[in-house]
């Protein structure tokens, strides 16, 4: 208790603070003491074979989930007590394409600018931004079901960051995506984190996995490891992330029923 | 006979073309892959293929038998397994095995040999509804259930979309199997990676197939000078690089940025020469064999 309080104090300035965060589904132990914290802008990867427990941590960190023991703060807020105040101050996208297919780019920019309360006079002018740092100010108009999926997650991304959270979650951005796309999603990420936006993300792609500024691997419900890329593979004298994932992945017990 | 042979295959639908104009021929026990992202028209190609849909224009025949007018004959001898779960989610494992054979006319006993191997992941929870099961293991009892009839060619369309590394590469070690019991295997996916597991692979974007070959032959077919870059800070170097006369296309590749250059104009040395002169450290160029992703990505930009 007192370490844990300790540690609040020592890392203001942690985005994520999570202390032995639990949760059990009857006898099945989804999440098992995991602890770890992520600092403001830090690209953070958080990665793990399907069955993990990967959905379950995100799902608790955004608020949508109660831990059955432990705790953690999310942008300051006590993820048990305060999820209402953690999901006005994060973004979250996931593959799952979630805008309006049939509303146009601006009226769903619109749609969730009011949804996150952006004060009605600032709209306009950051969404002409947002679209032309896109490069989509031609597709202003444009009925969201008829973009191609990479314009629609970079679309989606910007959405997400609209209100400036303190965070954004993304799960599994980029799956499907072509490649030359998938590393335009990529540069849009790194210009959040260069404005103090912390990233949170999942990915099956490996190589996104060197993009991060450290990576946790979670296995059968706890993280197994957890650093940069680069001492990751110094510490598994392998050499790539992909080879690590192998190490670590492959000694899970937990059958992905 | 061939496994696949399509000529000028097109699918439109109103002003969308989404299948335009596909040839190719696939080989009896061949494992052929279709390579793209979402939306090149993989899932319609394959439709087209197994007789769901009528072709605009074009033919294709399977194992000998035209998607057209021998949809019955094609539809015996095939397995597919679509992109989207589509078992019997309120029965049970053991129960939707049964009914595919049943359906097929079949036995699970006759052709249990054929899945017995992916089968025994799932004997634990034979009694278990299909709908309870998790991804990997639904994966794996759709693939019992297309292969429960002994097909001769097997349509897998995004079998591995969202499944992590580990599994994947355990679900090419069973493909690798089956392609050894004879069964011809068209395979679609979205991971340039698994490219180099196939026999041939074609890359597919926008509708059309853009080059069918051995992923070897196309690795040969890169001939532009690639260099890979690294540096201490790999942000600043993507953005520094592009602006460099004589650096054609800079990509992220893992821990190294992808470069093709113009020789002509520009020198390994004195790429490391500009880069420290803008500041840059730890900065090292090492020429490099192109992989399948920066084949796909220079062929899908021409």
């Amino acid at each position: 208790m007192f370490y844990g309080h300790l540690q609040q104090v020592i890392f203001a300035m942690n985005v994520i603070e999570v202390d032995n965060l639990t949760k059990k589904f009857g006898n099945f132990t989804a999440v098992d003491h995991i602890s770890f914290s992520v600092s403001k802008g830090e690209i953070f990867g958080f990665l793990g074979a399907n069955g993990a427990g990967k959905t379950t941590a995100m799902r608790m960190l955004c608020g949508l989930s109660k831990p059955t023991s432990g705790k953690g703060t999310v942008a300051g807020y006590d993820i048990a007590r305060e999820p209402e105040k953690i999901k006005s101050r994060i973004g979250y996208m996931s593959q799952k394409f979630s805008m309006y297919e049939d509303l146009k780019v601006w009226e769903n920019i619109r749609l969730f600018a009011g949804i996150y309360g952006i004060p009605e006079k600032e709209i306009a002018s950051r969404t002409d931004a947002m679209l032309k740092n896109l490069g989509f100010e031609k597709e202003r108009d444009v009925f969201v079901k008829d973009l191609p999926l990479g314009w629609k997650q970079k679309l989606s991304f910007s959405v997400a960051i609209f209100h400036e959270p303190s965070i954004v979650f993304l799960d599994e951005p980029t799956g499907g995506v072509d490649p030359a796309t998938r590393r335009q999603f990529w540069e849009l990420i790194y210009q959040a984190s260069d404005r103090g936006i912390t990233v949170f993300v999942t990915t099956h792609y490996m190589d996104e996995a060197e993009y991060c500024n450290r990576v946790s691997i979670m296995v059968d419900g706890k993280i197994a490891a957890l650093d940069t890329p680069g001492n990751l593979k110094a510490q598994f004298e392998a050499a790539s992330m992909n080879e690590v994932f192998f190490l670590l992945a492959r000694k899970a017990q937990r059958k992905t029923e | 006979m061939k496994a696949v042979t399509a000529d000028k295959l097109c699918k439109s639908y109103g002003n969308l073309r989404a299948v335009e104009s596909v040839s190719f021929e696939a080989q009896p026990g061949e494992l052929f892959g279709i390579i793209g992202a979402d939306g090149a028209g993989k899932t319609t190609l394959f439709r087209l293929l197994v007789t769901l849909l009528v072709p605009t224009s074009g033919t294709a025949l399977v194992d000998g038998y035209d998607i057209v007018k021998q949809i019955d004959q094609i539809r015996k001898r095939i397995g597919y397994m679509p992109g989207r779960f589509s078992l019997y989610q309120d029965l049970t494992v053991e129960e939707n095995l049964q009914i595919f054979a049943t359906v097929f006319g079949t036995t699970v006993k006759e052709n249990y040999y054929l899945v017995k191997d992916i089968y025994q992941h799932l004997e634990p929870f034979k009694k278990r509804p299909a709908g309870k099961l998790s991804g990997g293991m639904k994966q794996k009892l759709a693939l019992c259930c297309a292969l429960i009839h002994k097909p001769t060619v097997l349509f897998l369309d995004e079998p591995t979309t969202g499944v992590d590394p580990v599994s994947r590469r355990e679900f090419w070690e069973m493909l690798k199997r089956l392609k050894n019991q004879g069964i011809s295997i068209l395979v679609s996916t979205p991971y340039m990676d698994e490219a180099g597991l196939c026999d041939r692979i074609a890359f597919m974007q926008n509708g059309c197939l853009l080059k069918i070959d051995t992923p070897s032959s196309i690795i040969r077919g890169f001939t532009k000078p690639l260099w890979a870059v690294r540096g201490d800070r790999m942000s600043q170097l993507l953005s520094d690089l592009r602006k460099i006369p004589g650096i054609k296309t800079c990509f992220a590749f893992g821990d190294t940025h992808h470069v093709t250059v113009d020789k002509s104009v520009l020198s390994e040395n004195e790429l490391i020469a500009a880069l420290v002169s803008q500041g840059h450290s730890g900065v090292k160029v090492a020429a490099i064999e192109a992989g399948i992703e920066d084949c796909f990505m220079d062929i899908s930009n021409r």
